[in-house]
């Protein structure tokens, strides 16, 4: 029975880092693309769980004449997230800070160019609650007419 | 020794919790050279003590779905004949042929299906789901893909929100997996198909305003993602050799000049879509593209040989 016990805990610390992986592929799938009608996904999966105060960064060339849509989201356990768009000299092109922490931007570009997006869990005004951790998704919408 | 230890719950215990954290930490898109700005960590100060903290760093290439869009938009006809043929299945053995031509077959697959090729969209995703299985990438493409692609070959909307989910559905169960490496590769094929069909349809890089010529060369933006993408998983043998593949096609790239032109935003209120506006000037002469075209065919038949 004992055995048993050390088994359970081991498996379950195994497992945890997997179980999140799992849950932020279906928090993608079932909340963010839907963000992205009636642009169509590109297919691109670009999820990974942040904790707050952690940010990530995502590159990417957009082509001249395709219109995209942005979404980010993040799950309910952290705080709305912030995104910002930049171009390769970190000039900011588009912040949702300033969009009302809209969930997604709608853009083309004229000339094909790489643009960094920057994603960011800002950290709990509440200085009493745990430090939370929770998935963040950047997906991309292609305007096909 | 080692059965005593097992026998203490709090070793146990302990080496469990060292085995999350590290797994937590191996994450493949992990830059360790940029570490949390001074206000991240003050802020965080209690709860980072002792853990390294690093910034994840993304390299997202165009999907094949991405690539297809943009050969169609740059006034690319369709040719089936440049397609990888579906008969060569068979030849694909190794994880890094079988990953390298899922990604070209979901290539040719997306640039069928906007064509409204659909007998061959079957064919390609069909060639795809085998190869996706043979990767052990189960339940990925399963049989009612193929069947809603067959239920629904005059809606072209059904046909690429299918080809799209099962993008997302691979790459997905590859990163959940920890198989990241065998996920760039797949990219890395996609992209070099797109590159492959783009330069196949391109028969004199003289004329000028040739938007299929210009997207080529604005490939020199993705190359770097590209190498970015692969040097993350560069310990993998397949994924080095593709790098040292890549890296004789940047030598090519390497001669075109593209100068950039600063970015304005122009935001229009009424269809809420902002365009980024800027000029691109290219230069790039007709030995280099030819160069570029001998190059590109030579790894596509290197891959799909």
């Amino acid at each position: 029975m004992r055995s048993f016990s050390y088994i359970f805990i081991l498996s379950l610390f195994l497992l945890l880092p997997f179980l999140g992986n799992a849950q932020c592929k279906n928090f993608a799938k079932k909340v963010c693309k839907l963000e992205l009608n009636p642009y169509i996904h590109d297919g691109n999966f670009n999820a990974a769980i942040l904790t707050e105060g952690e940010d990530a960064e995502l590159f990417k060339t957009f082509y001249a004449g395709q219109e995209y849509r942005i979404s980010v989201c993040g799950s309910e356990s952290i705080p709305t997230v912030e995104f910002v768009v930049m171009d390769v000299d970190r000039k900011v092109l588009y912040t949702n800070a300033k969009n009302n922490f809209a969930t997604s931007w709608d853009f083309k570009v004229e000339a094909t160019q790489q643009l960094i997006i920057v994603v960011k869990v800002p950290t709990s005004n509440d200085k009493n609650t745990e430090i939370q951790s929770g998935c963040v998704a950047i997906m991309f919408g292609l305007k096909t007419d | 020794m080692v059965m005593g230890l097992a026998k203490n719950p709090l070793v146990l215990l302990g080496f469990a919790l060292a085995i999350l954290v590290s797994a937590c930490n191996t994450d493949k898109n992990k830059d360790s050279s940029l570490q949390l700005n001074a206000e991240d960590l003050e802020a965080d100060s209690s709860a980072t003590a002792g853990i390294q903290s690093v910034k994840q760093i993304f390299y997202s290439l165009p999907s094949p779905l991405e690539t297809a869009l943009i050969l169609k938009r740059s006034g690319a006809k369709y040719n089936e004949e440049i397609l990888n043929p579906v008969d060569n299945l068979t030849k694909y053995n190794t994880n890094k042929s079988m990953a390298l031509n899922l990604g070209i077959y979901s290539t040719d697959l997306s640039y069928a299906s906007l064509f409204d090729q659909t007998q061959a969209t079957i064919k390609f995703m069909t060639a795809s789901k085998k190869m996706a299985e043979n990767l052990g990438i189960l339940n990925a493409i399963d049989n009612s893909v193929i069947q809603r692609l067959e239920e629904n070959v005059n809606n072209r909307d059904v046909i690429m929100e299918t080809i799209s989910e099962t993008f997302l559905n691979t790459n997905s169960i590859l990163e959940e997996d920890d198989r990241v490496a065998i996920g760039s590769i797949i990219l890395v094929g996609g992209w070099l198909e797109g590159l492959y069909i783009a330069t196949s349809l391109v028969e004199d890089v003289k004329s000028t305003d040739n938007e299929l010529v210009d997207r080529i060369v604005d490939q020199k933006f993705s190359l770097e993602t590209v190498l970015n993408l692969l040097n993350q998983n560069i310990d993998n043998p397949d994924v080095k050799d593709i790098h040292n593949d890549i890296l004789e096609l940047k030598k090519i790239y390497d001669e075109v000049q593209i100068s950039v032109s600063k970015v304005e935003v122009v935001q229009d209120s009424k269809s809420k879509v902002t365009t980024l506006s800027s000029k691109n000037v290219v230069t790039v002469n007709p030995a280099v593209f030819n160069k570029l075209k001998l190059k590109v065919k030579e790894l596509r038949t290197k891959y799909t040989a």
